[in-house]
Parts: structure tokens; sequence; C-alpha cells
């Protein structure tokens, strides 16, 4: 019995045809060609998230300004201290800067949209509140009114309630 | 010069694959499918000319949330732990001061507290020195309070969550019922 079977296998036995892996390789090339999106910045500044339950996800990511909030990571710490700052797209910017670049960004967005533009604002968990409160009211005052805090999900509510 | 005509020779495809390979890996390891999050939230106008508006509303209609710069949290005059927030909260949303919530389950009907739902606004207001972190637990803690209590009532109307609801009807209606109204005054510099 055994015999029998071997003999059969070895007859027939033909070998896989490799000539469509291009074609699945090119498809799967093109799937991620067209969902890539390229980090935008080399973040300047330490961004630790702080961690929530009710988040939500960002929808339109070419309708989101990014504004990044902490202190100045190692290499830029002999140059800027360690004084939490603000970066927007590749730079360090003061406060004055946020109201015209939010404007300037929006000024890219398309008429009909620019209603639904929002701005995150990324900031690391230890900044203080009185930074984020200066780049709310620059927000507010360049009316850009839809807003994000960046956050990371946490897996239950118990694990925000842990004291310092 | 005159040249020989040649056949020319077919390209060999078999190399194909392993140059798109290589280009499948480069997008693949460029490729950030970390999908934005975060809480969404509002903020109200700019407006220089109008700074303090009459205030029509009453006091016990009111949740004030403070948070001082060591994120301390002061809770409607009582100091509080933020684990307790998110109860206190809800209790003062649901509380049906003037029995015209007929969806609100318990409530408290304390005279001190709001009439209703769609009347209740919640105050929060923090230090110059209060850490973003503290912040940000607190307005979780607040949005979610007001997502329990829409997902209490959307449950027991259309048997689903909130976020789930897909006629936006249904949506509006809840939406209405618990409308979100978290105010949030400008920070103090107060220390302590």
């Amino acid at each position: 019995m055994q015999g029998h079977i071997k003999k059969k296998s070895k007859k027939e036995m033909p070998p896989v045809s490799t000539a469509s892996l291009p074609d699945i390789v090119f498809m799967l090339l093109f799937f991620f060609m067209v969902t890539t999106v390229m980090r935008e910045v080399d973040l300047k500044v330490k961004v630790r998230k702080p961690k929530a339950t009710e988040i939500q996800k960002l929808e339109r990511k070419s309708l989101v300004t990014y504004v990044y909030v902490g202190q100045p990571t190692k290499a830029y710490e002999d140059k800027f201290g360690r004084e939490s700052r603000i970066q927007l797209n590749d730079a360090f910017a003061s406060l004055e800067d946020v109201q015209p670049f939010v404007i300037q960004e929006r000024d890219t967005k398309d008429e009909v949209e620019r209603k639904l533009m929002t701005v995150s604002i990324k900031a690391d968990k230890d900044t203080k509140m009185g930074l984020i409160g200066d780049v709310k009211l620059q927000l507010r005052k360049a009316q850009a009114l839809k807003i994000n805090y960046s956050t990371n999900p946490a897996s239950s509510a118990a694990e925000l309630y842990k004291p310092y | 010069m005159a040249r020989k005509k040649r056949a020319v020779p077919e390209i060999n495809a078999g190399s194909m694959a392993d140059i798109a390979f290589l280009l499948l890996i480069f997008f693949l390891v460029t490729t950030t499918m970390d999908a934005d999050k975060g809480i969404n939230r509002k903020l109200p106008p700019w407006d220089p000319e109008r700074p303090i508006e009459d205030n029509p509303i009453k006091e016990k209609n009111i949740f004030t949330v403070l948070i001082n710069s060591n994120n301390q949290l002061l809770v409607e005059n009582d100091y509080a732990d933020i684990s307790e927030l998110r109860t206190k909260a809800m209790e003062f949303l649901q509380n049906n001061g003037d029995g015209s919530c007929n969806y609100c389950q318990g409530g408290l009907r304390s005279p001190l507290s709001s009439d209703n739902p769609g009347k209740a606004v919640i105050s929060l207001q923090n230090d110059k020195g209060t850490s973003y972190d503290m912040y940000i637990k607190v307005q979780n803690e607040l949005v979610a309070a007001y997502e329990v209590l829409r997902n209490n009532l959307s449950q027991q109307r259309f048997g689903k969550n909130y976020s789930e609801l897909t006629d936006e009807d249904q949506f509006k209606e809840i939406q209405e019922a618990y409308p979100q109204v978290i105010s949030e005054a400008e920070p103090l510099n107060i220390g302590g």
C-alpha cells in the first residue's frame, strides 16, 4: 500500500510557478505606496503623550495641523535649555508664531474644507498648562476652534487614577 | 559605420520581483500606521469686544471643577479625587432638579444641583501650573461622564451605544438629551 502511494507522488511534482510573484509583490507595493504617510517632521521636542480612555480617531489626516509642545530633546538641550517649547513644522517657534502658522496652514486647504480643519495638540504630559493655555488662546485668535488633544489609549480608567 | 542588424534580446524579468521586494520593504519600513487619536474639543471663539457676558446661568446649574498647580481637584467647593469625578459629574448632570427630565434615572432631585441636563454646565478652570497630564485626565473624566449617560439612554431607547448609532436623527436626539457643555475659564495664577 505504502509503496504504491510513494510511486504516485514521485511521478507528479510540478514546480510551483513563480511567474505571478512580481504581480503579487507589486500589488502589495502599490497598497503600501498609497497608504503610506511619510513622517513629516523630526521631533525636536520630547512628546510623551498622556493617556485617556475617551478617545476618538482623527479622520482626515490632510486636514490636520500639528502643534508640538514639550521640552527640547537632548540634542537641542544646550541651545534651548529645558524650558518647554513649541514646535511648528520642523522648527522651534515662539507663541506669536502660532497664529500666523495656523492661518497659513488653513489657506493651503481646500476652501470648502477649511471649516473642518483640526489642530492636533501633541503635548508632553509634564508640560504646564500655562503654556498650553497660551497656545489655546492663540488658536482661538486664529479662529482654529476644532482641536484635538493627542493622547494614547489607556487600557482602563483605573490606570488613570493612579497618583503621581 | 555599418552595423549588423541583431535581434533584440528579451529583457530578463527574473529580477523584477527582487526590485519590487526592495521597494516594498522600503515602504513597509517608512510607513506609519499609527492612527492619530485624541480627545476632540471645541474652543470658544475669540471675541475681545465681548469679554464678559451677562450670566443668566444659575449657580446650581454650574458644576465647577478647579485644578490647582499641585494637580489637586476642587469639585463643587470640595476636595475630590480624580476617581470620584466621573460619578460626581454624572450625579450632577442627571440630578433632574425641576423634574422635567423623564429619562434621568436615579436623579437625586437635589435643589442645590442642576435643574435638568439641558441646563447643566460644567465649568473647568485650571491653574497655569497644572500639569497637562492632569488636565487631560480631568477632561477625560468629564467627557466620560457624558459618554456613559448618553450610552445608557441610547441603549435604553435604541439598544445600541451612542457611538454606534447610524441614524442621524437618533444621534441628534441623544445629543440633545445630554448636550455636552464644558466651559473653560481663563487659567488662573493662584499657585497653591
